[in-house]
């Protein structure tokens, strides 16, 4: 992996939402540490899966990258540029190279608007093209996302969630972009048509060269469709590693746990199988632990993992854990 | 082993201003005696309106009982009165919902939300229900119970709710607990503890348990007996390992295959996909509610549909065709 070119970089992200306290004169009494100080390369042409349970950071890590959210602290190096220090109108010019996909699709369209006004808004911003030839972009891009284009002047209500779903991917390739964040893209979606979408992106994936940033919680597809795999833990990254690697030998006790809790559906694999069952709930982001913030939870915390916050090393050729005690 | 619960030629409408839909048609199954009854589907198959109809909480209108017979240790619920009915409803029969903070009431103390039912069925005082709610608690894994049942619904985590949630499901000792989706809002590792939590109770307390899921994996864990449904309709229905060792109707058989599986040490391949998308349940078709997605449909799925019949022991399907030859059973 490592002879591929990096297409984004991040370094020592933090986001930090300030909580306040009063009414006329509100001032900040703390801060909900929702990433705090995560770094990861992407290369060009990968998928990287980002997974973690629901909380922990993975959408605030995207929306941080994007610039939708202004990082705390940290860089976001995109193709050579730094996004950290863009002006928005500098920013503008840029986004049209990455997009985003959003887990609920119906939420995510204007339902006032037809689908192809929809599609072609981001063409409006990033490119001048006229009403015949953005007609022509839309119809084309229905087609790429495997819906008719006979739909172009249809509203969001009249579609079912898989198809809204890929007129969201089709608003996000409008721009040509390079790389996309998949927020959750198949959560909403019924079993037999998650297979769908994720056939789709790939076939995408694959004819358009693209590089995808896939924040999931199925830890099972993103096996499936990740080259690698980084796992969060309440704003900070446990443990990043290629995907096999990740789901073979899982170094960190949060990843094995993780790994272990998902359901086979297989009744004799996943009754003989080995359960490590977490105590407790993932504490809050406002007030994290001390030292690892996962030892509360942890099953082999020491008092070393109580007070020294682990480093993120890598133990093993590209896979880094951040643990003592691995 | 005589089954706890049995429905029969069960149907379910719902007056809509699109239409009338057909939620659940004709749809039979049993529960046996402290064993676990697994009901797996998409959304909208019909799966969690069979089991509101068990419990009764249908509302009429715009919902309607059109027929079939749901019999409780031998007495047909649908013929008791409302009041009867209260009596079965949290004393005999517990349910867990999906999402706990839309069931529990917001203004009520926990405690006081778990004491209600003893207090109603069991004709308990409030400070004798205390007791009981306190062990209850401790019982599905809420630490410090004396100071928590004095909290309010807010101050619990998502994972947390739910055991409470279930804590009230069993307040009453019901001989059979309904869970719709009991998992499906919880982060994977907290699930974990639910499930595990579940059976733990079930080995304990010798109840019969409905779990109703979309989730494969789920169901594979802790379900002896599975039924599958689509569309309103039960298209396969058998033990556990036979639903996913040896899977007839072309829908199971799909579903299986389509999904990945954290244990895959094979190179990735595509997914296998159903095109399409589920009907409606307004428009009725003649046929075989699959027949326009199924690759193995031939000419009879277009204008009949194949009921739900015994193939092997215990194994029934709802299909005309045999996916092994491609042709008609």
């Amino acid at each position: 992996m490592n002879n591929q070119n990096v297409l984004l970089e991040v370094k020592g992200l933090k986001k930090y939402f300030p909580i306040t306290k009063g009414i006329l004169f509100q001032r900040e009494v703390g801060a909900v540490k929702a990433v705090d100080n995560v770094s990861f390369n992407i290369y060009e042409g990968e998928t990287l899966g980002l997974v973690g349970e629901s909380g922990c950071g993975k959408t605030t890590t995207g929306r941080t990258i994007l610039q939708l959210y202004k990082p705390t602290d940290g860089q976001v190096v995109f193709a050579g540029d730094n996004l950290t220090n863009k002006t928005p109108k500098e920013m503008r010019k840029l986004r049209y190279r990455m997009q985003m996909i959003f887990q609920d699709p119906m939420a995510s369209l204007n339902p006032r608007w037809t689908i192809s006004t929809s599609i072609s808004e981001p063409l409006q911003v990033h490119q001048n093209l006229k009403n015949k030839e953005k007609l022509e972009r839309v119809e084309q891009l229905l087609e790429l996302v495997q819906l008719n284009s006979y739909y172009v002047n249809r509203y969001p209500h009249e579609f079912s969630g898989g198809q809204l779903q890929r007129i969201g991917i089709a608003r996000a390739l409008a721009t040509s972009p390079d790389f996309i964040i998949c927020d959750e893209p198949i959560s909403a979606l019924d079993v037999s048509i998650q297979a769908q979408i994720v056939n789709l992106l790939e076939d995408l994936q694959g004819e358009l060269g693209l590089t995808y940033l896939f924040i999931a919680h199925d830890l099972s597809m993103v096996r499936h469709i990740c080259d690698r795999v980084a796992v969060m833990y309440l704003g900070i990254i446990a443990e990043l590693a290629d995907r096999d690697d990740l789901y073979n030998d899982p170094l960190h006790p949060y990843t094995q746990a993780l790994l272990s809790a998902v359901p086979i559906p297989d009744p004799r694999a996943t009754r003989s199988r080995k359960r490590i069952i977490l105590e407790g709930d993932p504490p809050s982001p406002a007030d994290p632990p001390s030292g690892c913030r996962f030892h509360p939870r942890c099953p082999l915390a020491t008092d070393q993992c109580k007070q020294e916050t682990p480093e993120f090393r890598e133990l093993k050729p590209n896979h880094w854990v951040a643990c003592w005690e691995a | 082993m005589e089954p706890i619960l049995e429905l029969k030629n069960l149907e379910v409408n719902f007056n809509t201003l699109d239409g009338v839909v057909h939620a659940v048609n004709d749809v039979s199954y049993s529960v046996k005696e402290g064993k676990t009854l697994g009901i797996v589907g998409e959304s909208g198959c019909g799966k969690s309106v069979s089991v509101l109809s068990i419990m009764r909480l249908i509302q009429e209108p715009p919902g309607k009982i059109k027929k079939g017979k749901i019999y409780y240790r031998g007495q047909d619920l649908l013929k008791l009165s409302e009041e009867e009915m209260e009596h079965i409803r949290g004393a005999e029969i517990g349910m867990v919902f999906q999402d706990p903070m839309t069931y529990l009431n917001p203004v009520l103390t926990i405690g006081k939300q778990i004491s209600e039912s003893l207090v109603v069925h069991k004709g308990m005082t409030y400070q004798e229900a205390d007791e009981i709610t306190k062990e209850l608690l401790n019982v599905v894994g809420i630490p410090n119970p004396t100071d928590r049942m004095k909290d309010y619904p807010h101050q619990f985590s998502g994972g947390m709710r739910q055991r409470v949630m279930i804590a009230m499901a069993l307040s009453c000792n019901p001989r059979l607990l309904i869970a719709d989706e009991p998992t499906t809002a919880l982060d994977v590792t907290i699930q974990a503890q639910i499930v595990e939590l579940t059976k733990s109770l079930q080995e304990n307390l010798g109840m019969a348990v409905i779990w109703i899921t979309h989730d494969l994996g789920v169901v594979a864990d802790l379900a002896d007996d599975v039924v599958v449904m689509y569309a309103g309709y039960v298209v396969e229905e058998a033990d556990v390992f036979t639903i996913y060792e040896n899977p007839q109707h072309p829908y199971t058989n799909f579903l299986l295959k389509s999904l990945p599986r954290i244990d895959n040490t094979r190179r990735s391949e595509r997914l296998a996909t159903i095109p399409g998308f589920p009907p409606d349940g307004i428009t009725v078709m003649p046929g075989c509610p699959l027949m326009p997605r199924c690759k193995f449909a031939v000419e009879r799925c277009n204008h009949e549909n194949p009921p739900l019949r015994e193939i092997a022991p215990g194994h029934k399907i709802a299909c005309w065709v045999e996916i092994s030859t491609g042709k008609e059973r």
